[in-house]
């Protein structure tokens, strides 16, 4: 056991934290267009810096993290306070799906602006019909000359407002196995078969929204991973999800209760000692989610999967967000309540992350049949 | 970085396990608990492994070895519910190796390693000792009377045998003639035996969840084993997930007390917190997932469950700790933020 760093992972740290230093990312504007604009500026910095996707492979242009490292690099981006990559899909989705199963040329021609956040990407997988119960998915993909025609309705799909192009998964054969008649599809979504509409949240936020798809066509050049393969590239495209952000999340999750923590002690509030017990017990449990977090990072390098306790970081961290932000608001009081509060912000979009990248219900299913091997109803 | 014990650890963790498993199975365990007795061929096992003075220091007569592989082999004493005196005279150890002057460092821990004496600790509330697990045999009593310490010998006290719930191991009151107070750096030595309570607790916690998975994969109840139905198993995920976050508290707590003590105060805390929520609420869950079965003496999971809150309540309770992870939070940013200001 042995939690220092090592030199390289030193090194490694040390030059990010000096190139931080020297081209801080500031503040992030509250106004969604500026943000928009900010945070896609900031992605361009990173990827000019020789900074992003550091965990993507040397030839394809990025560094070559290790597990450790990327971890680093989270945690450092977080306390450095920089906005999260509004190239995010892209980024941990996308290109690491199309690394696994694209064929060259695909890798050529997608890899690149992702990493540049000049093409921003977007997930077409959810349907009204088909959330935790993927294998579900009726937007219909029918083969014409040259590719595909598709027909049918995403919901939930955060970035599309923005996105040129959208991992898409589609049925291309009604009559094959629910998951064997699945097609994954990159999506152009400059195209008048393709129609964004804005969904408002429950932050008042513009973050997702409905697409809808009216014989939108794909060239056939454009299927990613054979067609009939769609499950097995989707299932790629989730794993990379539940493991990639928990650590910058938990990070920031970190520093929205050390905020909390600070105010209490200003406010003389943890010489009550309930106050205390209450936020000591929110330190313990974000600490307990960025330990987890690490020792999965070492089942993983060690063993190349990872360990049983993987499948709990993404649920642990989402619950442990949004008790921070409950008793946020409680200790504060109404004031926290102000629209215009982050406090207010914080407690509402904490909400979706107990539902978003499959809900605490899913993980615990999963859990319970793939990690300890229980029978399941069906 | 590698947040995993490495080789060696690991050696120690399967030696453990594997004598524990053959030792002390629950029919053993149960024997030694009815008869109030303890199975002292496994003791004498566990002294010839070295097991008591593990973490003791070489020019004591100990192994030398640190709270990782400390932790690796409690953590297999509470996966069995060893009916030995183990854990409080390992942690008496660490309080008497980082309290005591070297003179009672000399005087105290040669014994301890070779398993001459054995040594227990309690705290002292209002001046009278809590009851203190294997009194009965120890020539070695520490005392903790907030961040002060005083150890007595065998001679120097009386003890009336208590009955606890927690059959699997002995407890007596202890009234104190005499006794000197350790006199060096006791705070941390608390903080490492909180750290060594944090793997035993971890070691029950996955006792029960373990115990329950099997229990549930074969119980059938309206034509299905009963772990199929989400009210069951999405519990047992809690348990798995209260299981892991305790052993990544506990690992990281016994790895700090070595390499990076400043970190130690925090780390020990949020550990032993952590581990005596989960093994207390895991052990829980665990009988109410036997349903019927659970409540009975024969089921054997009561002795999980009280093990579980005897040392859930030895030295500083859970909610104490959460405190000073508050105030130590607290400590940290003041700090952080005058920095930025000067
Ligand atoms: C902020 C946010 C961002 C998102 N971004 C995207 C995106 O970019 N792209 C995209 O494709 N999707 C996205 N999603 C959609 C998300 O993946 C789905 O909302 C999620 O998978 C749940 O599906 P659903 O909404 O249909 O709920 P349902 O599946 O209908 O679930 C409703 C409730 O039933 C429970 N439930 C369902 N099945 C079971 C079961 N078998 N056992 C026990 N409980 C069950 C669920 O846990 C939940 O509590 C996003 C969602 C949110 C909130």
């Amino acid at each position: 056991m042995d939690l220092g760093l090592t030199a390289s992972e030193l090194a490694f740290r040390d030059e990010l934290r000096d190139w931080l230093r020297q081209s801080p990312p500031g503040p992030t504007p509250l106004e969604e267009r500026a943000s928009f604009d900010h945070r896609r500026a900031w992605d361009q910095r990173l990827h000019a810096g020789g900074w992003a996707g550091v965990h993507w492979p040397v030839e394809y242009g990025g560094r070559g993290a290790t597990l450790v490292e990327s971890a680093i690099y989270n945690e450092e981006l977080a306390r450095a306070a920089a906005p999260p990559p509004v190239n995010v899909i892209g980024l941990t989705l996308a290109g690491p799906t199309i690394m696994t199963h694209g064929d060259e040329a695909q890798r050529a021609r997608f890899l690149p602006p992702i990493l540049s956040a000049e093409e921003i990407w977007c997930q077409g997988f959810s349907e009204p019909g088909a959330g935790s119960d993927l294998a579900a998915v009726a937007t219909r993909a029918h083969q014409v000359d040259g590719g595909w025609r598709i027909t049918g309705q995403k919901v939930w799909t955060s970035f599309a407002h923005d996105a040129q192009w959208c991992l898409l998964l589609a049925r291309s054969d009604p009559d094959a196995p629910r998951h064997k008649g699945l097609t994954y599809f990159l999506l152009d979504m400059a195209q008048d078969a393709v129609q964004v509409r804005p969904l408002r949240t429950i932050s008042d936020t513009h973050e997702l929204n409905e697409v809808f798809l009216e014989d939108a066509f794909v060239p056939d050049a454009h299927v990613l991973g054979g067609v009939g393969n769609g499950w097995r590239v989707a299932m790629t495209t989730l794993g990379n999800e539940r493991s990639g952000l928990v650590f910058g999340k938990s990070f920031q999750a970190r520093i929205l209760l050390d905020r909390l923590t600070a105010l209490a002690d200003e406010r003389g509030l943890l010489e009550d000692a309930n106050v205390a017990t209450r936020l000591g017990e929110l330190h313990i449990r974000v600490e307990a989610v960025r330990l987890t977090a690490y020792r999965n990072v070492t089942s993983e390098m060690q063993s190349g999967q990872p360990g049983p306790e993987g499948s709990i970081i993404k649920w642990i961290w989402s619950e442990t967000d949004q008790a921070i932000t409950e008793y946020a608001v409680q200790l504060l009081g109404i004031e926290a309540l102000d629209r215009d509060s982050p406090w207010a912000f914080e407690l509402l979009r904490a909400r979706g992350d107990t539902i978003e990248s499959g809900t605490t219900e899913i993980i615990k299913n999963i859990v319970a049949e793939q990690v300890l091997g229980l029978p399941r109803l069906r | 970085m590698q947040f995993a014990f490495n080789e060696d650890q690991r050696e120690i963790q399967r030696t453990a396990r594997e004598l524990l498993g053959r030792r002390a199975p629950l029919e053993r365990v149960r024997a030694a608990a009815e008869a109030g007795a303890y199975d002292e061929r496994l003791w004498d096992e566990m002294v010839a492994l070295g097991w008591p003075g593990l973490a003791i220091g070489e020019r004591h007569g100990g192994v030398g070895l640190g709270l990782v592989e400390l932790v690796a082999v409690v953590e297999q004493v509470g996966y069995a519910l060893a009916p030995s005196p183990l854990l409080a005279d390992v942690c008496a150890a660490l309080v008497i190796a980082s309290g005591g002057s070297p003179a009672q460092q000399a005087r105290w821990l040669p014994g301890i390693a070779t398993g001459e004496l054995t040594a227990t600790i309690a705290t002292v509330r209002h001046g009278a000792a809590a009851p203190m697990p294997d009194a009965d045999r120890a020539g070695a009593l520490v005392f903790v009377d907030g961040d002060r310490a005083s150890i007595s010998s065998a001679a120097a006290v009386e003890r009336d045998a208590w009955a606890s719930v927690d059959l699997t191991r002995r407890y007596a009151r202890v009234r104190r003639a005499a006794d000197e107070p350790l006199e060096s750096d006791v705070a941390t030595g608390l903080q490492r035996a909180e750290v060594a309570l944090a793997a035993e607790l971890t070691g029950l916690a996955q006792r029960a969840l373990d115990v329950t998975v099997a229990y549930v994969k074969d119980r059938k109840q309206f034509a299905h084993p009963i772990g199929a139905f989400q009210g069951v198993s999405h519990r047992c995920a809690e348990m798995l997930a209260l299981t892991e976050t305790a052993r990544s508290a506990t690992y990281f707590a016994a790895w700090t007390a070595d390499a990076d003590p400043e970190g130690l105060a925090a780390a020990s805390s949020m550990a032993k917190a952590s581990a005596g929520d989960a093994a207390r609420r895991v052990a829980g869950m665990a009988i109410q997932a036997h349903g019927g079965i659970g409540f009975t003496w024969e089921a054997g999971l009561h002795w999980i469950f009280k093990r579980a809150h005897a040392d859930a309540a030895q030295l500083t309770d859970a909610d104490e700790h959460r405190r000073r992870v508050a105030r130590l939070a607290a400590q940290r940013l003041r700090a952080a933020s005058t920095q930025v200001a000067a």
